[in-house]
Order: C-alpha cells, then sequence, then structure tokens
C-alpha cells in the first residue's frame, strides 16, 4: 500500500515536471516567432559612435560654411548648394556606417545563439520599422527640396522614435523606451531649431550609446562572463 | 473529483503540432518554409502534421504564388485557437492540481 501511494507521488511529480517543461516550451516557441531577439546591445553603441562622429564633421562643416559667409564672399548659391550636397553625402555615409556596423553585431549575436538572423521575425521587425522612416526619409528630403533645413533634425527624431515604437512589438520590448525618448526630444528641438545638429547628436548618439550599454547589460552580459 | 487529464488533448501530444500551433497562435499566417526553419523539422514531417491539423479543421491553409512559386500560408481558425487554450488550461491546471 505504502509503496502504491508512493509509486502514484512519484509519477504525478514526474508528470508535473514535464508539463511544466510543455508549457515552457509552448512559451518560448511563441516568443522567438513572434519576436527578433537577437538585436544587439553593441549594435546600439557603434551607431551611437558614428552618428556623433557625423555630428562633429557636420559641425566642422557648418563652421567652414559661416565663416566664409561673415568675413568672405557672403551668401553665394554655390556655397549654399555644396554646403547641402556635402552635408547629404556625410548624412548618407553616417546612415551606412551605422546600418552596417550595428548589422555586424546582430548578426555575430545571431550566429553564437544559433538563430536565424533573417527569419519571420527580421522580416516584421524590418518591414515596420522600415514604413516610418522611409516616410520620414522622403518628408525630409522634400523640406530640403524648399530649403526648409529648419525641422529637419526635430523630423529625423520624431520619425525615427516612431519607427522605434512600431518596431518594438517585434522585437526587444525595451526599444519602445528609447523610441519615446527620441519622439520627445523632437518635439523639444522643434522650439529650438537653431540647436538642431546638437539634439540631432544626443538623439542619435548619446540615447543610442546609453540604450546599448543597457541592453548589454541586461541581456548579453551573462552571456559574455558564461563562456 | 473531474481527471485533469480530460481537459488534455490528444491531437497536441505531439510537438510539431504542438509548435505549430504555437507559432500560429501569435502570428497571424505563416508560411510553410517559416514554420519549417522555426521548428526545426522536415518537409515530409512537416507536411503530415500540417494535414492532421487541417483535418481537425485546427488551420486553415491558403494556396498562393509569389510570382510562379507557390506560396502556402497557415493560420489558425476559431475553433483551433479554443482547443490550443483549453489544452492549456488543462496544463496549467495538471500543475495546480498536484501542487
Amino acid at each position: 500500500m505504502i509503496t502504491l501511494c508512493y509509486k502514484v507521488l512519484f509519477m504525478s511529480r514526474q508528470n508535473q515536471l514535464e508539463t511544466m517543461q510543455e508549457i515552457s516550451d509552448i512559451k518560448r516557441i511563441m516568443e522567438r516567432s513572434s519576436r527578433f531577439i537577437s538585436l544587439s546591445g553593441l549594435s546600439g553603441i557603434a551607431a551611437g559612435l558614428c552618428a556623433l562622429a557625423g555630428a562633429y564633421f557636420a559641425n566642422n562643416i557648418l563652421n567652414n560654411y559661416y565663416s566664409e559667409y561673415n568675413h568672405g564672399t557672403g551668401y553665394t548659391d554655390r556655397n549654399f548648394d555644396s554646403l547641402k550636397i556635402k552635408l547629404l553625402v556625410l548624412a548618407g555615409v553616417v546612415l551606412a556606417a551605422a546600418l552596417i556596423l550595428s548589422f555586424i553585431f546582430t548578426w555575430r549575436r545571431a550566429k553564437q545563439n544559433h538563430l536565424p538572423i533573417w527569419d519571420l521575425t527580421a522580416r516584421k521587425l524590418m518591414w515596420n520599422i522600415l514604413i516610418p522612416l522611409i516616410s520620414g526619409g522622403l518628408f525630409i528630403l522634400a523640406m530640403l527640396q524648399y530649403s526648409e533645413w529648419r525641422f529637419v533634425a526635430p523630423a529625423c527624431l520624431i520619425f525615427y522614435g516612431l519607427a522605434l515604437v512600431n518596431g518594438s512589438k517585434y522585437t526587444l520590448t525595451d526599444i519602445r523606451y528609447l523610441g519615446y525618448l527620441e519622439i520627445v526630444l523632437g518635439l523639444v528641438n522643434t522650439q529650438f531649431t537653431g540647436y538642431g545638429l546638437y539634439f540631432w547628436a544626443v538623439g542619435f548618439g548619446v540615447l543610442h550609446i546609453i540604450y546599448g550599454v543597457l541592453m548589454w547589460w541586461k541581456y548579453e552580459r551573462a552571456a559574455v562572463n558564461g563562456r | 473529483m473531474k481527471n485533469p487529464i480530460n481537459g488534455l488533448n490528444k491531437v497536441f501530444d505531439n510537438r510539431v503540432r504542438l509548435g505549430v500551433m504555437s507559432v500560429l497562435m501569435v502570428n497571424e499566417e505563416v508560411n510553410f518554409n517559416d514554420l519549417k526553419q522555426m521548428l526545426e523539422v522536415t518537409d515530409g514531417n512537416l507536411a503530415t502534421h500540417l494535414v492532421n491539423l487541417e483535418d481537425k479543421g485546427y488551420i486553415k491553409v491558403h494556396k498562393g504564388f509569389i510570382g510562379r512559386k507557390t506560396n502556402t500560408t497557415y493560420a489558425i481558425t476559431k475553433s483551433g485557437e479554443k482547443a490550443f487554450s483549453d489544452h492549456i488550461a488543462a496544463l496549467e491546471n495538471m500543475i495546480k492540481g498536484v501542487k
């Protein structure tokens, strides 16, 4: 009789473990199939450093332009056009560098965790980030078309923030808070349009770096120490 | 006392079928290749289980094309959603019941 009781208890204990395992499997599959979890904090840091370097060069270009403007030829269409082109090229280079570097770190993390880099979740994340981002990019180009430069930095920040908030449904939810901050920063910037570059540097540089460090600390530190 | 095992659904005994349902619960529409990649199973294995789930009425199949390539997508049905939720509830009851 005692052995029978013991057996029943033992069986149910075994069952319980199996059941818990099953539930945790279900949760894991749901999580993994709906969110892209390989986004690396180092990607954020790299993108932030690119942005800071970009802001530094942009500042130099602007200083050169204004010193010529004040002490030399004054306003000429040629100088202004060349300024616009220089800044656009710089922006393109910074964007490309930031994208490539952040891709590398995220790719590395996916590989370390033996997860696919390009799967359903990556596609969903990409698509949802790209919608606000491309709309914003085209909108900004349209503003530049009419030499409306004052709201370029705020628009960059706001659209980027919206893109992050939109994408946060398909990746680490923490990214949503970065999105909120970018939006707020962009809106504040609309009242201080002369300081666009500084706001831009804070939003894309400093915030990215802080976010990247926090994310690395939260999700990846353990993996590095464990090795 | 009601036996907590009664609520368990035989269809979800299998890990692949359980996996398919888990994926489809949180994604509106998923195609064959994505399912295969996420569950790490072979074509034949996955196809068999998908037919099985379709026969039960738990998932619906939509055959489409991208260019000339077939693109078959799968989505969960209302009754599939209910069956799966019941199954999970039964699993949770089992844990509670033993404690």
